[in-house]
């Protein structure tokens, strides 16, 4: 059954607490951490955006000796041959998989151009080619997720023998706004292939509407939301119905699930939502990042979903649920394979970012984020 | 760096793709001429992009631009640090060491590369991406 192969993970090394920022805008940063549920969060580097971000989730995805023969895994039916690959005039490739990767999706609501793919970058990074297709997705918080179920189709349809697809994102919150406590940084990605999967996916869906809740308008630097509406009409309602209806087709109850993951815009929602569906805190605990990296926007559920497989056992089932808003929620259900144990001793983990961190002070982070600059 | 020139250097900047001789010789940047014995034909090598830190300074000062272009990243990074990286395949460069504070960077210190951003031709200018290292 086609699954994930391969998945990379990142987050930026620097961080800025609740305190630090409640303590520039006069709000008291017990009540801010007790109403959003979050610590602290992740901040990029200048030098950082959508599109480096990717490209070392990407590289670690591939840093990783599987499977041991891709080109048996149906290069022969894809659109994009790999023979052509190996006349490249490149000595060497990153990784032997690269060369077997025909599509790439990145999801950001940062991508670094308007009009250039982040796609390319990230491609020409990790050594795949040239036979190769790319676009960029955009859909909010769930971007990432939108693009792996167009690489699982790929590979599903035969058109790539292995797809790379996540999410990224450089999420922007004005200063002052409620945002700013939790707009974040960091991404994953994951190799989609029909074979060698080290989780199946066993069934993906959606459920989408026009709802806006949030947006960014062209050429502006911030986002706009609809506060309080962003709550009920948007993510719970289609987190909710799409955690439900996959529930449905797969046939599963919450039991049924060893971890499950839900979009994290804080950590108070996911929570709530949880409770209503009747998943418990530990079914929820491997998924849940927000609290110590903030909400990393496209990279926020499959951050989750990434610390999941670091630490998953096979035949574990994990259900994973995105929301963009929009709006929309992608849901799947995945189960873990014996193939995961061998990956799992080489992937970079996800905790090993967490975990190393840098703390700046508000103008520090002011300097990150490029709100002020040395004259 | 003019849009041609970077592109020509993509596979060098994004990869650390330097070039071998049938002597052995190993190259970075990639070279036309082995500069050991001298003969052409070189292939290109990818280098691994782990080495150390040979020495470093601290640059306190934003950069200028003689082609009068922005030059964003750098300018808005002060301070930074560059150092001479030594390959374990041998051959140094020149690069950025990010993830790092400058007073807590060392001689020989370990470091791995990163793929990040170089320079930003101004707002309406290409991004120009590729290789620094941070400490391991």
């Amino acid at each position: 059954m086609a699954g994930i192969i391969s998945w990379g993970s990142y987050v930026p090394r620097y961080r800025i607490k609740v305190e630090e920022i409640a303590s520039v805008w006069g709000m008291d940063p017990e009540k801010v951490k007790a109403g959003l549920r979050i610590q602290e969060k992740a901040v990029p580097d200048i030098d950082e955006d959508a599109a480096t971000i990717a490209v070392e989730c990407a590289r670690n995805a591939l840093a990783v000796d599987v499977p041991s023969d891709p080109a048996s895994a149906d290069s022969s039916s894809s659109s994009f041959p790999s023979s052509s690959v190996s006349s490249s005039s490149s000595s060497s490739l990153p990784s032997p998989l690269a060369e077997h990767i025909h599509a790439i999706y990145i999801g950001s609501e940062s991508h670094p151009y308007a009009v250039k793919p982040t796609g390319t970058i990230v491609g020409e990074a990790i050594g795949v080619g040239n036979d190769y297709t790319t676009a960029d997705f955009e859909f909010a918080c769930k971007a990432g997720t939108a693009a792996m179920q167009a690489a699982l189709a790929m590979v599903r349809s035969g058109m790539a023998t292995f797809a790379l697809a996540g999410g990224a994102d450089t999420a922007q919150a004005a200063p002052g706004d409620p945002l700013e406590y939790t707009a974040a940084a960091g991404g994953a990605v994951f190799i989609i292939g029909k074979d060698h999967a080290v989780a199946e996916i066993n069934h993906t869906l959606s459920f989408t509407s026009d709802t806006p809740d949030f947006w960014r308008r062209a050429h502006e630097r911030y986002p706009s939301h609809g506060g309080p509406f962003t709550g009920e009409p948007a993510y719970f309602r289609h987190v909710i119905a799409s955690t439900k209806k996959l529930m449905h087709v797969a046939g599963t109850t919450p039991s049924d699930y060893d971890h499950v993951v839900l979009h994290q815009p804080n950590g108070k929602f996911p929570a709530r939502a949880a409770a209503r569906l009747g998943f418990t805190r530990e079914q929820m605990a491997l998924g849940m990042l927000v609290p110590l990296i903030g909400n990393t926007y496209s990279g926020a559920a499959i951050l989750g979903l990434a610390n999941v497989l670091d630490n998953a056992r096979p035949g574990q089932r994990v259900l994973l649920t995105s929301y963009g808003s929009g709006a929309g929620s992608d849901s799947f259900d995945i189960t873990i394979t014996d193939r995961i144990v061998p990956v799992q001793k080489q992937i970079r983990p996800l905790q090993s970012y967490i975990g190393r961190k840098t703390y700046l002070d508000y103008p520090a982070y002011l300097q990150k984020v490029r709100a002020i600059q040395h004259t | 760096m003019a849009v041609p020139k970077f592109w020509r250097q993509i596979p060098a900047l994004y990869n650390l793709e330097g070039s071998v001789c049938g002597c052995g010789a190993l190259a970075f940047p990639p070279r036309e001429v082995c500069p050991k014995c001298h003969a052409v034909g070189l292939k290109p090598h990818r280098f691994r992009g782990k080495g150390t830190v040979e020495t470093f300074t601290i640059i306190r000062t934003p950069t200028t631009d003689p082609e009068g272009e922005n030059i964003e990243v750098p300018a808005r990074s002060i301070p930074y640090v560059m150092g001479i990286i030594r390959l374990e395949e041998g051959p140094r460069l020149t690069a950025q060491i990010v993830d790092a504070r400058p007073e807590d960077v060392r001689i020989g210190d370990r470091v791995e590369l990163v793929f990040r951003k170089l320079l930003e031709k101004g707002p309406k200018g290409v991004i120009q991406y590729g290789y620094k290292f941070r400490p391991v």
